[in-house]
């Protein structure tokens, strides 16, 4: 597992089709605009604690779309 | 159904009518995604038939080459029976599919869960006693009519009249096109009244919503929200329906994953999605457009592919245990709602309603078995048309 602060989630808003697979799994690290497309929130940067939750958005993500950048 | 000549060789002759298919598909694509990957057959005038996850998605992520003008395999193709967006292709889809997608967010859903949870209590009191029932007929086709209804602000009752049009246009259509467009034609009438009267005066309904929506400052054409309303009725009933049928079959037929949900009710989001994907109950099609190839097969233009996302759903290539429910899988892309830009609008509509049905029938009825033998549908849609199970 990381070290605190040194993972971001990032979600590439060309490929996202709205499946709310990663807000549904990790609702502390993503939100929804008023078309159910996903983003990260603020600027992505994971809380210690949540790094299982920003890999398992995404490897349920349908459509390639979550990141998690190990900085 | 008429009698269909008997299939010689599923990846040249396949055919998705056939009883084999019909009642059990998985071996048929088992077996053509290791030795072909990509079926064809001469029935339906020309169809291609994709069988691994990255083919499938291929040609998902392609509308250059493959339309959405006709997503439904037909013996002959019928007039257009436009149900935007589902039907339309770049760039006419994404201002269709935008104005639809605002009503169907998850926060959206949310406030539909007490009616639902309502409706699933109300039919179970009907057979709860009783000791049997057929969860098909009885619960999970009762559900999506009942919810979409609502949601619409039309008469819950009118249930029997939606699924007829179903049949006729998924089903019996498939074969005898003039039923199809028959049907097609009923439902612009049912829904002319509702549109013009919310023109005058909006409630709080999805109708109203529709009539009055605008993307980009543009408000939907009445055939557009004709058209998309035709769309929410024939994609948003049989295909949950299929759904939550699906899921009660696994757990009469599967009592330690039945058992294991009903003491651990947290498992239910990560269960769901297994059981969408190893149980995926929409396969779409698209029409080849423009000639193409795809992993060294290739498509010619005229000819239709089924996009099976239920085979997809099954390539262990993707998929570790492919062939297993594991209701707690961790990693779990499936494709139960299509992907790329026709991703289903109404997924997050059919996640409460599956939830919510599961849900509720474990809460009253934590014991259940097969009492009987099962019916499939055929066609566009799987999922049992008759689920006979008895309790305790």
């Amino acid at each position: 597992m990381a070290n605190p602060g040194t993972l971001k989630v990032r979600v590439d808003r060309d490929k996202c089709q709205g499946h709310n697979r990663c807000k549904a799994l990790a609702p502390e690290l993503f939100e929804l605009d008023e078309y159910g497309n996903a983003q990260e929130k603020g600027d992505g940067t994971v809380p210690t604690g949540l790094e299982e939750k920003a890999y398992l958005a995404k490897s349920n993500c349908p459509e390639f779309a979550v990141e998690v950048i190990e900085t | 159904m008429s009698q269909r000549p008997a299939v010689q060789d599923w990846a040249t002759d396949f055919d998705h009518l056939d009883p084999k298919w019909v009642n059990d598909p998985f071996p048929i694509w088992d077996d053509l995604r290791q030795r072909c990957p990509i079926a064809h057959t001469e029935r339906f005038m020309g169809v291609y038939l994709p069988t691994r996850y990255e083919d499938v998605r291929a040609v998902a992520y392609d509308p250059e080459h493959f339309s959405s003008r006709r997503v439904i395999v037909r013996e002959t193709p019928p007039p257009r029976i436009p149900a935007p967006p589902i039907t339309s292709d770049p760039p006419e889809h994404r201002p269709a599919r935008m104005v639809l997608l605002p009503p169907f967010t998850p926060d959206a859903m949310k406030k539909l869960e007490p009616r639902a949870r309502a409706i699933a209590n109300e039919l179970i009191d009907k057979f709860a006693a009783r000791g049997n029932c057929d969860a098909a007929v009885e619960y999970a086709q009762e559900i999506p009519v009942r919810v979409i209804a609502h949601l619409l602000g039309l008469p819950e009752g009118d249930g029997d009249l939606y699924r007829k049009w179903i049949h006729e246009i998924l089903e019996v259509g498939i074969t005898d096109v003039s039923v199809a467009v028959k049907a097609a034609g009923e439902m612009t009438q049912y829904f002319m009244g509702p549109v013009q009267e919310r023109m005058q005066k909006p409630g709080d309904d999805l109708i109203s919503y529709l009539v009055h929506a605008k993307f980009n400052g543009q408000a939907m054409t009445p055939e557009n929200v004709l058209g998309s309303l035709r769309l929410l009725l024939i994609a948003g009933i049989d295909t949950t329906w299929s759904g939550i049928g699906s899921c009660i079959w696994h757990l009469a037929k599967t009592p330690a994953d039945r058992r294991r949900l009903v003491g651990e009710p947290q498992l239910m989001p990560t269960a769901i999605e297994e059981l969408l994907r190893a149980y995926a109950p929409v396969t779409m099609a698209r029409e080849v457009v423009k000639e193409t190839s795809i992993n060294g097969c290739t498509f010619k233009p005229g000819q239709m592919v089924m996009l099976s996302f239920p085979a997809a759903n099954r390539d262990p290539a993707m998929f570790e245990d492919a062939d297993k429910v594991v209701i707690d899988r961790k990693e779990n892309r499936h494709a139960a709602f299509g992907l790329g830009i026709h991703r289903c609008v109404g997924s997050n509509l059919a996640r409460l309603e599956l939830t919510v049905a599961v849900e509720e029938l474990l809460k009253r009825i934590p014991e259940f078995s097969l009492a009987g033998e099962v019916k499939w549908s055929q066609g566009t849609v799987r999922g049992p048309r008759n689920l006979p199970i008895r309790f305790g």
